[in-house]
């Protein structure tokens, strides 16, 4: 489908991380994705977090469903090994693949249809697992490549393009994902781009399930007014309870905090994740209070952004299974296999 | 009256309550022939349910190793009142009914061409025991001591297998052992010359070993590598993927670190299942499911995008019942052509047949290495016949020298001395082509796997050409697995034959018996036991070179029948369907039957014994 091919050439002052890379070596393919769609901006944050991570593109698995969310994996990260999968079932298809090898880093995209409907089983049980990845859900509301049905995150009284008002309730994604046991739970909004690099960054630290919900007006189909997933709506009414700066390691933190309070986050991995506070009452260490503020802004009427829940304490899958530190894609017959005398031994215990 | 005498060639059948204990009873009596070196073929037949449904252990004594349902019943041992009358009625003619006399029953609970042994055995155990649940669990000991009293069975035997169940559980050991003599002894001082099948010694075992398919699939999948089980539970599979577990827990934990080289995930369904493996084969580990039909039809769409998309995945499925729940605890052959066709769009996928736990074990490390080198879904088709019975068998076997299969997987040294990579590629002419694990090389090899179509370098394109190029290629790949998969076994008759018979999986005990059976009726048949598919060559040559061809199976709908004539090109009319499908394993008797019917139909005079055909 993409026939432009972006130039191989790039202007030698562009500036470099310390593996020498430029933005340039983060990108894909040309978007095939409608103009101003809030997904190519999701792609951009997650370029320019990958960028700052210095991270080797290569040992990236990018990993999606099915829907307009699902293709972008292709339009960044082009020396990454990427998958389309099933729809909905992304999840499982990330869980087996993180099992296979541990050394990667696991980033899954996905949808509002891809995860709250179809696949709201996977997104349920990925969850629970605490498989360590970052999922990216890219949330507008609409089935845009179907051209404009509902999706199951449409709020109760919002309008479609077309007119038709949704009478089904909304489901939460980041309440869900808390419900079940995410350890990294944040919002977003794909027009925030300064805060939106910096949950990626951290989530991608974090030794457990992340997820942000990325709200990701859509263009062609819910940008309209009545819609509660358009540019304008969410601008209105995106409430951010914090700001976050992440540092990849302890060391060098010097920006001075002069209002407000901060909260400090240790990672497994060395690195901090530092808040500042933008709701004196907000404390994301705390389950239970998270809970209770996105439903009382939700109430409200108010979209609340920002790093909602951090377990300091996480643990992924492979903790969880006990796994051999080596990837199991590098295990070899004398790693694997118990050998002729001892079936030996098992033939002689079963005559 | 007629009485049935026979030595070491019966069919016990018992007759029990689900979840009263009889299962271990009835176990040590099955295994105390084979230590006597008689084979024996146990088979339970049990409802869907934990407690309280009728269940039935039928034990199958044969000195000559038939190890097929034999079909009929010379001893019932009838510890099931629910079940009296259908437990009565199956008798053999001639045969004997053992029961528990301590509450007598009326005259026309009996039949007259039988021979009825009552033993009060309620009556003993409540005079010995004081517990309830101890009452119930040695009556069914008891029981197995009076057995071993009328026929023989040596007690030093029984005292052994007892010991080895209860080593270091002294305290079960020894009133096991008083239960066992309270009714040897009881049984030799009432019941001398009731019965007339006895046990003689002999070495017919030699050095088989006893195992279920499942437990013996479970071990293939361990020394075939494979590090990652994802399972949602399903009888008659699900203790395949306990049995991985426990064979992982002692075999695959790194003694120094005490890390487990294994992942094993229940997952919350089949879809999950089957995306844990895919996920899991794309990024180079081996990987396996265990399911049964119903788990089929729910991974299909998976199957689809693992075949699309060239992506190794084991699926075992131990068939059951179907269709839709089924009959989920008895054995057929009903999903072959669920599983070669499996989901939507043209796909065509390999399939083995094991008929025994020892092939269990060897096909599953097969399958492993099938599903590398061809990059693609490959089923291991057992059955809960051969899955969760104790069968003897050929002890399993394993070569050091055998080193895993990975297939075509381009490194990055390859990557970097500058051969080309395509992931749709077909270089070798084989159709199978190139694949990179993920994060391989910093600049090289990385694609993008996708479920939709896509040109031979993995772009994605709508285009016809690209298309048509992928499903040949895949076509291609899919005769190079002829070359591959385990080739089909002929059983030549002892005479000239002009008729073939063509059977697989679960089957074979019953038709080996049969074939013996017919040739003594002077039939001559020879049999291939056809192993996998893709169907090689001398599958056809061997349809064409007989007049008719029988093909047995455990389904109603000749599955593969409709696979031999859809995919090897064979005419319908040389083939004749022998078919059993009522959830009971398939019987010596019942093929033999059948086959001496068609023959006789086909008004084809049987041959003497002595004479060529």
């Amino acid at each position: 489908m993409t026939y432009i091919l972006k130039p191989r050439l790039h202007h030698p002052t562009l500036p470099k991380n310390k593996l020498g890379f430029t933005r340039r070596d983060y990108e894909g393919k040309v978007s095939t994705l409608c103009a101003g769609c809030g997904h190519d901006s999701i792609s951009a944050a997650l370029i320019e977090a990958m960028w700052e991570l210095a991270i080797e593109p290569h040992r990236v698995a990018k990993l999606s469903g099915i829907g307009c969310s699902s293709k972008t994996p292709d339009y960044f990260l082009g020396n990454s090994h990427g998958f389309n999968t099933v729809h909905g079932r992304m999840p499982s298809v990330l869980t087996g693949a993180n099992l296979a090898n541990r050394d990667l880093i696991y980033l899954g995209v996905s949808g509002d249809g891809d995860s709250a409907s179809i696949g709201i089983g996977q997104f349920a049980h990925v969850m629970r697992r605490g498989v360590n990845m970052t999922y990216i859900l890219e949330n507008n509301g609409v089935y845009g490549l179907t051209k404009g049905q509902f999706s199951a995150t449409a709020d109760r009284g919002s309008k479609a393009k077309k007119g038709a008002v949704n009478q089904d309730s909304a489901i939460d994604t980041v309440s869900l994902a808390l419900i079940m046991g995410a350890t990294y739970v944040a919002r977003s909004f794909s027009g925030d781009k300064k805060q939106l690099t910096p949950l990626i960054k951290a989530a991608i630290a974090h030794e457990g399930a992340a997820f942000i919900d990325v709200i990701s007006p859509c263009v062609a189909f819910n940008n309209h007014p009545g819609s509660t997933k358009s540019y304008d709506y969410v601008r209105e009414h995106n409430e951010a309870v914090n700001r976050l700066d992440f540092w990849p390691s302890r060391e060098a933190i010097t920006v001075d905090y002069s209002e407000g309070g901060v909260i400090e986050v240790p990672q497994h991995d060395g690195s901090i994740v530092r808040l500042r506070k933008l709701d004196s009452d907000y404390d994301p260490t705390d389950r239970i209070n998270a809970i209770t503020h996105i439903a009382q802004a939700s109430a409200k009427g108010e979209v609340l952004t920002g790093l909602l829940y951090v377990a300091p304490d996480a643990e992924d899958l492979h903790a969880h299974l006990n796994t051999y530190e080596m990837a199991f894609n590098k295990l070899e017959e004398k790693d694997l296999c118990p050998g002729a005398g001892m079936l030996e031994k098992i033939n002689a215990g079963l005559r | 009256m007629k009485r049935i005498e026979a030595v070491n060639d019966f069919v016990v059948k018992f007759a029990n309550v689900n979840g009263s204990g009889s299962a271990s009873a009835n176990e040590l009596f099955a295994k105390s022939f084979l230590r006597m070196g008689i084979p024996v073929s146990p088979r339970n037949i049990f409802p869907s349910n934990i407690q309280g449904l009728p269940t039935w252990y039928e034990v199958r004594v044969t000195e000559s190793g038939y190890l097929g349902r034999r079909g009929g019943c010379d001893l019932m041992v009838a510890m099931n009142p629910q079940t009296w009358a259908q437990d009565v009625k199956e008798i053999d003619p001639g045969g004997y009914l053992f029961y528990d006399n301590t509450k007598p029953l009326p005259q026309s609970k009996f039949r007259d061409d039988i021979h009825v042994i009552g033993m009060p055995l309620t009556e003993i155990a409540n005079a010995n025991y004081a517990d309830a649940r101890e009452r119930q669990l040695f009556k069914n000991i008891i029981y197995v001591g009076a057995l071993a009293g009328m026929m023989g069975i040596e007690p030093e035997v029984i005292a052994e297998l007892v010991g080895e169940q209860y080593k270091g559980k002294e305290k079960l050991l020894k009133p096991n052992l008083n239960a066992f003599h309270m009714g040897l002894n009881w049984a030799k001082e009432h019941l001398k010359d009731a019965l007339g099948l006895k046990v003689r010694r002999a070495d017919s075992v030699g050095d088989k070993i006893f195992i279920e398919g499942n437990a013996a699939a479970a071990l293939g999948c361990v020394y075939g590598g494979a590090t990652v089980c994802a399972w949602y539970p399903i009888t008659p599979s699900s203790s395949l993927a306990e049995a991985f577990q426990r064979y992982c827990s002692k075999l695959r934990v790194d003694p120094v670190t005490g890390k487990n080289k294994f992942a094993i995930v229940q997952a919350e369904d089949e879809l999950a299942s089957i995306g844990i493996v895919t996920g899991a084969g794309w990024n180079g580990a081996r990987a396996f499911t265990a399911t049964s039909g119903p788990g089929i039809s729910l991974m299909t769409e998976f199957i689809g995008l693992a075949y699309f998309a060239e992506i190794p995945v084991t699926l075992i499925d131990v068939q059951r019942g179907g269709p839709s729940t089924g009959m989920p605890t008895r054995t057929q052959q009903s999903d072959i052509l669920a599983c070669a066709y499996a989901s939507h769009g043209d796909t065509k996928h390999v399939l083995l047949f094991p008929e025994d736990p020892h092939e269990c074990f060897e096909f599953a490390a097969t399958c492993l290495d099938l599903a590398d080198r061809l990059q693609t879904p490959v089923f291991l088709m057992t059955d809960l016949d051969i899955g969760m019975n104790q069968r003897l068998c050929s002890p399993l076997v394993w070569d050091d020298e055998r080193r895993y299969d990975r297939g075509k997987v381009m490194s990055a040294e390859m990557l970097e001395e500058g051969k080309e990579f395509g992931r749709y590629l077909d270089v070798d002419g084989d159709g199978i082509p190139y694949r990179t694990y993920p994060g391989t090389h910093p600049t090289k090899g990385a694609y993008f796997t996708r479920g939709t179509s896509k040109n031979p370098y993995a772009i994605y394109s709508e285009a016809g050409a690209d298309y048509v190029y992928n499903m040949q290629r895949l076509l291609e790949k899919h005769e190079t697995a002829k070359t591959l998969v385990p080739k089909p076994q002929l059983i030549p008759a002892k005479q000239p034959a002009r008729f073939g018979a063509i059977f697989y999986g679960s089957t074979s005990p019953a038709m080996h018996e049969a074939l013996d059976a017919l040739a003594w009726q002077g039939i001559f048949v020879n049999a291939l036991r056809v192993r996998a598919f893709p169907f090689q060559d001398e599958i056809n040559d061997f349809v064409h070179s007989h007049t008719k061809v029988f093909v047995i199976e455990q389904n109603r709908d000749a599955q593969l029948k409709t696979l031999l004539v859809n995919e090897a090109g064979i005419n319908p009319a040389s083939l004749i369907s022998i078919l059993h499908y009522d959830g009971t394993p398939i019987t010596a008797r019942f093929i033999t039957k059948e086959i001496a019917e068609i023959v006789s139909a086909l008004n084809i005079r049987p041959i003497k014994r002595d004479k060529a055909a």
